[in-house]
């Protein structure tokens, strides 16, 4: 195979503008979106309250167990013949939040679950109400717990928002399917295009690894 | 931390009950703890709890600090609160109950991503509202008194056992609770260890705190308690001074479980 390697540099800044415009920000939005939901989802799937732990349980049922695109093409597809018109952007960042939010609701509850008992008794021996108790004593700890995990979906997410060409969101895989279509190289564009996703994910892994040691005090050894 | 700094009252009234426990039950679905609990505890006073596991006699101490809500029974705090057990009002009776009291965990059970310091004055500072330079003052002086001055900035995972122990009364003291509740507090502790932790208590005990210790160190009870309660199956078995019960006991379920823990051979 013939390289062109004039290709491969001009093609690089459209497809970096497509992961630094499209990508990051999609990635980085939902991300944090998702996380807020997950965060409420878990602690109504803890509840007490059986109807509110119903509702969470059949949400993350639902979000598990149909597949991204199809979430991705309800919103965007969908959604205009019931009246309801979400441009590609908003259409993207609230299906991969609402998809964050199941996944990640489960690693937050697991996490929650995994601090040891004993943690919610010396904050209740202190005075401390079980509100304050999750704040301060509780999510600190199944933070740290929760990074390894949160890390996967996050890394996942960073490629599922390939998906978001698809609703016509102009992102790095978009990007390099136009110069792919315009340039007849789509062997080489599309592993262009696989190596920055790669960079990304690699730069998010070393992330992981320096929070990971960061956050080492947070738990019991 | 000596008693004139601390609302813990101790030779004002003297031999005032300052806990009065009757009639305390507590089942966990059918498998009853407690059948029916009475302490009396007075101020200055203090109470060990000894007997074979599963005989309820944690379980006092956690329904004491509200961990547990008993099923009956009354709880009285001399002039100041009557919590009626079997009445729905108790569930919010608790929280009151637990405030004059503080509790020593078997397992420490210190925050592992706060340092020491943090760990004393996360109560005094955040529920009571304290002020946070008194309280830190207050952590410091605490600190120092059980040997831990140089800690402060320690992480709870950076201690041996014992350190982490007594950062763990030193917890409970900040709190300046009425009562002290100390759940074998040198259990999960190396042999070598529990030495240091039990002389911080007797010091305590010997400064007019109000205690209560369930503890299997029955040389401890007898050097420091004023009274020995031996517990067996969810119901008091026998009750009086140290020389008495862990010595000459009258009960024969007493005697076995004594000479039992003094010659395991």
């Amino acid at each position: 195979m013939n390289i062109h390697w004039d290709l491969v540099w001009s093609s690089l800044g459209p497809l970096l503008t497509g992961a630094i415009t499209g990508t990051i920000p999609l990635a980085l939005a939902s991300f944090s979106l998702g996380l807020l939901l997950a965060l409420l989802v878990a602690l109504m799937r803890l509840s007490r309250n059986r109807v509110v732990s119903a509702v969470a349980r059949i949400y993350i049922s639902v979000i598990r167990g149909t597949p991204l695109l199809v979430q991705l093409f309800v919103i965007f597809y969908g959604l205009p013949s019931v009246g309801i018109t979400i441009s590609p952007w908003p259409s993207a960042i609230i299906a991969f939040s609402l998809n964050v939010g199941g996944y990640a609701a489960e690693v937050i509850r697991a996490a929650i679950l995994s601090v040891p008992k004993g943690q919610w008794e010396a904050g209740h021996t202190i005075g401390m109400s079980r509100r304050q108790t999750l704040v301060r004593i509780i999510l600190p700890q199944a933070a740290r717990v929760s990074v390894p995990p949160l890390s996967n979906t996050f890394i996942s997410l960073v490629k599922d928002t390939s998906l978001a060409s698809l609703i016509l969101v102009t992102e790095l895989f978009r990007v390099a399917q136009q110069v792919a279509a315009f340039s007849q190289e789509f062997m080489l564009l599309y592993l262009e295009a696989a190596v920055i996703y790669w960079v990304i994910c690699l730069v998010l892994a070393g992330g992981q690894s320096a929070l990971e040691k960061r956050l080492d005090r947070y738990v019991a050894h | 931390m000596s008693p004139t700094e601390t609302p813990t009252p101790d030779s004002a009234t003297p031999d005032a009950a300052l806990l009065t426990v009757t009639g305390l039950r507590k089942a966990f679905g059918d498998h009853v703890v407690l059948k029916s609990i009475d302490l009396e505890v007075r101020r200055g006073e203090v109470v060990t709890l000894i007997g074979p596991s599963g005989s309820g006699k944690t379980t006092v101490l956690r329904c004491l600090n509200g961990l547990e809500v008993p099923d009956a029974g009354v709880a009285e705090f001399a002039g100041q609160l009557t919590v009626d057990f079997s009445t729905p009002a108790a569930k919010k009776q608790v929280s009151a109950l637990r405030d004059r009291s503080a509790m020593v965990f078997q397992h420490y059970n210190l925050f592992p991503h706060k340092t020491v310091l943090e760990n004393v004055i996360e109560g005094p500072v955040q529920v009571q509202k304290r002020p946070k330079a008194e309280a830190i003052q207050d952590a410091r002086e605490l600190l120092a008194r059980v040997g831990l001055a140089d800690k402060e900035n320690s992480y709870p995972f950076e201690l041996s056992g014992g350190q982490q122990q007594r950062v763990g009364i030193v917890r409970a003291l900040a709190l300046r609770p009425q009562l002290l509740l100390f759940d074998e507090p040198t259990s999960a502790l190396d042999p070598e260890l529990v030495g240091e932790v039990l002389s911080v208590i007797k010091e305590l005990a010997d400064e007019g705190w109000t205690m209560v210790v369930v503890t299997h160190e029955l040389a401890f009870a007898r050097e420091v308690a004023d009274e020995v309660i031996f517990m067996d199956g969810g119901v008091v078995v026998e009750r009086g001074h140290p020389d008495t019960v862990l010595r000459d006991p009258r009960e024969e379920r007493t005697r076995q479980f004594v000479d039992r823990l003094l010659n395991p051979f």
